[in-house]
């Protein structure tokens, strides 16, 4: 049982890292994070990249719907801004990475500053319905654009490189891509205990409560739409590096779907439940993709029934999580945790 | 009649064929909506398996046209009432994105499981309805878009007759107005929540079938559920007269751009995505639609 966790500073309180368990498990997590790459295979790091790309773009939405309140079925597409800014930049213009992706992330931002400018007038289902019609738009607008985007033949892009040294295979570029994502996810923790932070969980709870005790409504939504696209674009712009190209086809309803799967599995507003339910959602389909691959033996044609049946466990486990775990991961977490922490005297 | 006006008039038609199915589809959304403010996004799911039960029906047994229809029927009502009662009522009074996102997995399940029990092939029904085109003055119609549209028509008109002359329509329409004053003379609303269901589920069985006769029937026939969404808040969330009124505006919409600009734009269809933009500006000028309830909200 821990004990003696109590607190006799502000600065102490505020810690994003409150106890010396928790500082010790991060100290051991980011030695792993290191030493992986160098010992895991090409399937395993492939997977961390994809998993890395996915929890950024995760956090974002989580910002905005766990955060802010404010549905967005939209998030894959302001991914897709990032990514063909990232891409055109890189592509066209020849700029190195360190200032593609950024710029992908800015652009990304002032388009979800324009989408959710609507978010003061409408909300709740109005506002699902809006951001998909966004999603619907983009995703036009980058098969059909062709000059600018390429159509749906996308656009190419080489390896990221700095000072010479090209980050062209998975192992290269997972430093860049973690990097990036752990220190956004930093961010986010800072994030949420700052003002602003507080001013989202304020007009979540009680939008006319967080007016009247001086929150901006306004200026908080669209502060909210706009850092949630920011990281969707960052994540967009990793994406383009780590797979080199970029189409119409990778920024599709179903990723604004399966971001939303992410978070509400993984826990709606919490960071760490983000992690967890990316690591979850994407390997609950790899682990199905390897079961169907055993039972061929038994069953040949079990390979078929891999796709619809990969639909329709996504679809359970967004129902079940819903309708028996709505705070997700995280909280079984919680629970457990909480479990060995009382124990022997937990109940 | 010169040619250019021939070929506005085919658009226009074709535009209110379209709209036609466009309000049936999006009447399976007004009716859940109305009775539980729940958007159900798997409308188009349950559309595709409405078709794909009658055309089990028609080529598993060779049941009739009509009789295969009203299996389907049956069985979306069954459906529909088994979805509310084991996966919307525990979210009852839930967050909205808990619900939009509860009913985008049943959408997922659906689509899987029809895709394990009738594979992704595109099927199509047997000859339902005679070959030869339908002519309207200078103007042709082919036969398998006005049969289905006289389909859609139809049940438009019995789902809105329905709703206003009998005892459980008056009922549905009670609770949609005030649940409390409603649940205060006896009405029992968790029965208008389940029959709310099912007939939803029964309007989107026919709304498949029709589609499934006009384009052929497959697990993806469910995306033009997605298309829907500008119609139904065109037309006003909770309005059944709007759901016609959007559908035939977005329908004509849809094909006078499919018809006069498409052509100019090469490759690019502007077809598919006007309906969204209508969905943008609506949303920016009048939410809750043209004939939908003004909710009165002070900040």
């Amino acid at each position: 049982m821990i004990i003696g966790n109590h607190k006799e500073s502000y600065a102490s309180d505020e810690a994003i890292f409150r106890t010396p368990a928790t500082r010790a498990w991060m100290g051991i997590a980011a030695v792993a994070a290191l030493v992986f790459p160098f010992v895991a295979g090409d399937y395993l790091l492939y997977l961390a990249n994809l998993m890395a790309v996915l929890a950024l773009g995760a956090l974002g939405l989580n910002i905005l719907i766990g955060f802010t309140g404010q549905i967005s079925l939209g998030h894959a597409a302001f991914m897709g801004v990032g990514a063909y800014a990232t891409a055109i930049l890189a592509s066209r213009f020849g700029l190195p990475f360190w200032i593609s992706i950024p710029a992908g992330g800015a652009l990304a931002t002032g388009a979800g500053m324009v989408v959710g400018a609507p978010s003061l007038r409408i909300k709740g289902l109005y506002l699902a319905i809006a951001t998909l019609s966004a999603q619907v738009i983009f995703e036009w607008i980058f098969t059909n654009w062709t000059s600018v985007t390429g159509g749906i033949r996308g656009l190419n892009v080489a390896p990221a490189s700095i000072a010479g040294f090209r980050l062209d295979t998975d192992e290269r570029i997972y430093f860049l891509i973690v990097g990036v994502t752990v220190v956004h996810f930093l961010l986010a923790t800072n994030l949420r205990r700052s003002r602003w932070g507080r001013a989202f969980v304020a007009v979540r709870d009680r939008d006319v409560a967080a007016e009247i005790v001086g929150v901006n409504l306004f200026r908080t939504k669209i502060l909210a739409f706009m850092v949630s696209s920011y990281y969707a674009g960052i994540a967009g712009g990793l994406w383009v590096y780590f797979t080199k190209v970029v189409t119409p086809e990778t920024f599709p309803l179903s990723l604004s779907i399966q971001f939303l799967a992410i978070v509400i599995v993984g826990g709606l507003g919490s960071i760490k439940g983000t992690v967890y339910g990316t690591v979850f959602m994407t390997l609950v389909p790899e682990l199905l993709k390897a079961g169907t691959g055993l039972a061929r033996v038994v069953w040949p044609t079990a390979q078929s029934y891999l796709f619809p049946l990969r639909d329709v466990v996504f679809g359970l486990l967004i129902v079940v999580f819903l309708i028996f775990e709505p705070h997700g991961l995280a909280e079984v977490w919680n629970r457990v945790k909480r479990f060995f922490s009382l124990w022997p005297f937990e109940k | 009649m010169s040619e250019g006006l021939v070929h506005l008039l085919q658009l226009l038609v074709s535009g209110v064929v379209t709209g036609g199915i466009y309000a049936l589809v999006a009447m399976g959304f007004v009716v859940v909506y109305k009775a539980t403010r729940v958007i159900n996004f798997a409308t188009g799911e349950f559309m595709m398996l409405g078709a794909f039960f009658a055309w089990t029906a028609m080529s598993a047994v060779q049941a009739p046209f009509v009789v295969a229809l009203l299996v389907a029927v049956a069985a979306s009502a069954l459906l529909g009432m088994a979805t509310e009662r084991l996966v919307l009522r525990p979210l009852l009074g839930q967050r909205t994105i808990s619900v939009i996102m509860v009913t985008i997995g049943l959408a997922a399940i659906f689509k899987g499981l029809a895709q394990i029990a009738w594979s992704g092939d595109y099927r199509s029904y047997p000859a339902i309805f005679p070959r030869a085109p339908i002519e309207l003055g200078p103007i042709l119609l082919p036969s398998r878009q006005f049969y289905p549209f006289l389909i859609a028509v139809g049940a438009i008109a019995l789902v809105g007759l329905g709703f206003r002359f009998t005892r459980t329509g008056v009922a549905m329409r009670a609770t949609a107005d005030d649940q409390m004053a409603a649940f205060g003379m006896g009405i029992d609303i968790r029965r208008i929540f389940s029959l709310s269901w099912s007939l939803a589920a029964m309007t989107a069985a026919v709304a498949g079938i029709v589609v499934g006769i006009i384009g052929g029937i497959s697990p993806q026939l469910g995306a033009i559920g997605l298309r829907t969404f500008p119609v139904v808040i065109l037309g006003g969330l909770d309005s059944i007269g709007g759901a016609l009124v959007g559908g035939v505006i977005i329908g004509v919409l849809e094909n006078l751009a499919g018809g006069y600009v498409d052509p100019l734009l090469d490759g690019a269809s502007l077809k598919e995505v006007v309906p969204f933009v209508v969905l943008v500006f609506t949303l920016m000028v009048r939410p809750y639609g043209l004939f939908g309830t003004r909710e009165v909200e002070r900040l």
